[in-house]
């Protein structure tokens, strides 16, 4: 849209002065809570307590990160994150893996094999992208223990999958959909399969959609806390659950210094994914938040 | 944005059917695709339509601790009804949800449209206004919880300037409580908010605005009186998602808030949660369950209806 016409007139510059000051300001707004967790969880207890959250750490130290990953108590136990940061990607790996594939295969067979019922099959499973997922708490809970996987990650791994597959299904349709029809048929005349059509002819040219809905189901599933809380045990707790139950561990004095770090520790994983792949992050949030 | 939407371009059928047939293994091969949808297809009528049912099953009897199959009727909504504790959550659940939509709204359009006037560093603003959105509740919770600590955050920093009768101690207020959950999901959300209005700005044509400027319109003017109604599809769809992000949040408050102070802050997420789990009232966890269902469904069906609707006369 852009349609400014740089007059230099006093007034306009003025009005310019003013749209970077405001611009700046909301950048500010974003940025400060970011700058003051960092800030803070460098710092010593003692400069927290008699400095103020903008005050520059003066003896910048190392040490609340390493409590936070090693040795702060959640809960019970006192070995701090760590252990349940592994145990986020031990869960985030294999759930973004398979529900990728599944969402892949969905969204092909919907789109190049179409058949009577296609769309609705469609419309059934995109209904899953919009419940509350209160409403499948306690049933799942029940069929977790019936399979004889309650509070593990195979557990934690099939709950993101199934309710992971809806989204991958509706990012992988509306890629596939775009795509031209005339390659598949060329090659289904000549007596190519399913199988082979996709890995020869979707498959090449599926990277940026791949990325897509890899980031979206990393950064969901590192994010989750409701299933993680309802469905894990102390020793298959994701970084969430643990982070939450660091800070609300209550002995002793609060060391915000090692909350903060923790908080560092738990975002830094979706915070990378999003520095480097910012655009496919946003391509994802509107794709998958437009219609889910 | 325009690519997302759902069944465009129906195209492929004849095509398709007709080379099936001349296949040599015709007959797996055209059933091949409903297998490969057959696992999905099952996972999903048992954990989604299959759950809701069971959900709604065990909000017709009276479990408490374990599920158990002696109905009651509707006794767990009537007495979820009778619940002071449910309407404080529902009560917090309109406050929360109208502002938080709405301040997203008018702070992500602003945003939006401030950025698209040439500026300098654009993707750099871009991505400080949206990275909260890749951050998990619970951090969000966690910092803010920090920024609004009266000891120690914000109220003791703007006391340590000069200004020693400056209070901002919303976080310990009942009353007030509710409002800093408002502040923090604003702050993780509102940058996406920008994002979905830039992509629908940057989708207009050109010419319109150049008429109404040839036409003299000044650019607010311009704003408010063309490009606004031409962004109506984006506010639609922030508003529904916005709306769905409020109805599920339950991270944020057991992060931030735990709730309280007492139950000040409860929403019905952390209601349903707190009761199935902790309270050992699965029946009356299943029926706030429902009741929350019932809530997406309101917003999900006039959307999906005026999605249908729009198609079909585009």
């Amino acid at each position: 849209m852009a349609n400014v016409i740089r007059r230099q007139t006093p007034a306009a510059r003025l009005g310019r002065g003013l749209l970077y000051g405001v611009l700046i300001l909301a950048a500010l707004f974003y940025i400060l809570p970011l700058v003051v967790m960092l800030m803070t969880s460098v710092k010593p207890l003692s400069e927290i307590s008699a400095g103020s959250l903008l005050s520059f750490p003066q003896n910048p130290t190392f040490a609340p990160w390493t409590k936070a990953w090693g040795e702060a108590c959640t809960g019970m136990r006192c070995d701090g994150v760590g252990g349940y940061f592994w145990n986020s990607f031990a869960i985030v790996i294999p759930a973004v893996l398979i529900s990728t594939t599944i969402g892949a295969l969905n969204g092909y067979a919907l789109t190049k094999w179409r058949f009577k019922g296609s769309e609705l099959v469609f419309a059934l499973m995109l209904f899953g992208c919009f419940i509350p997922f209160q409403v499948v708490l306690l049933p799942m809970a029940q069929t977790l223990g019936w399979l004889g996987i309650s509070s593990s990650r195979a557990g934690l791994i099939l709950v993101h999958v199934v309710f992971g597959i809806a989204f991958t299904t509706l990012f992988f349709r509306n890629f596939y959909v775009g795509i031209p029809n005339e390659l598949v048929s060329a090659a289904k005349l000549d007596g190519a399969g399913f199988f082979r059509i996709f890995w020869r002819i979707l498959l090449p040219v599926s990277a940026p959609i791949i990325v897509v809905s890899v980031i979206w189901q990393f950064t969901q599933i590192w994010n989750d806390f409701l299933f993680g809380v309802a469905f894990s045990a102390h020793n298959t707790q994701p970084v969430t659950v643990a982070l939450n139950n660091l800070v609300n561990t209550s002995t002793g004095v609060r060391e915000y210094n090692v909350d903060m770090a923790a908080a560092m520790i738990a975002a830094l994983p979706t915070l990378v994914v999003y520095v480097l792949a910012g655009k496919y992050f946003v391509r994802g949030l509107t794709a998958g938040s437009v219609k889910g | 944005m325009r690519d997302s939407l759902p069944m465009k371009n129906t195209s492929a059928t004849p095509l398709g059917a007709g080379a099936k047939r001349s296949t040599p293994s015709g007959g797996l091969q055209a059933w091949l695709p409903r297998l490969v949808l057959a696992p999905s297809v099952a996972i999903s009528l048992f954990f989604v339509y299959g759950f809701m049912l069971w959900t709604f099953v065990l909000s017709l009897t009276s479990s408490r601790m374990l599920p158990s199959y002696d109905f009651v009727g509707f006794g767990q909504y009537s007495r979820l009804m009778a619940n002071e504790r449910w309407w404080v959550a529902s009560t917090n659940l309109m406050i929360f949800g109208v502002l938080f939509v709405l301040i997203c709204l008018v702070i992500g359009s602003l945003l939006a449209i401030l950025l698209d006037q040439k500026i300098r560093q654009e993707g750099a603003l871009r991505t400080i206004y949206l990275y909260p959105m890749a951050l998990s509740f619970i951090v969000t919770g966690v910092v803010w919880k920090w920024l609004l600590n009266p000891q120690l955050g914000i109220q003791a920093m703007v006391q340590g300037w000069g200004f020693e009768s400056f209070r901002f101690d919303w976080i310990t207020n009942p009353d007030m409580a509710i409002y800093t959950l408002v502040i923090a999901a604003v702050w993780q959300a509102s940058g996406f908010v920008m994002a979905l209005f830039l992509a629908g700005l940057r989708g207009i044509d050109d010419s319109i605005v150049k008429a109404a400027q040839l036409d003299g319109a000044s650019l607010p003017r311009i704003y408010w009186r063309v490009v606004m109604p031409c962004l109506r599809p984006v506010v639609f769809s922030a508003v529904m998602i916005l709306a769905h992000i409020a109805i599920k949040s339950f991270d944020l408050v057991v992060a931030l808030t735990g709730g309280g102070p007492g139950y000040a802050t409860d929403l019905p997420a952390t209601f349903m949660y707190a009761h199935a789990f902790t309270r050992a009232q699965i029946g009356l966890g299943s029926a706030s369950a429902m009741l929350m269902l019932g809530g997406v469904l309101a917003i999900l069906i006039p959307y999906l209806y005026s999605e249908l609707r729009s198609r079909k006369h585009g």
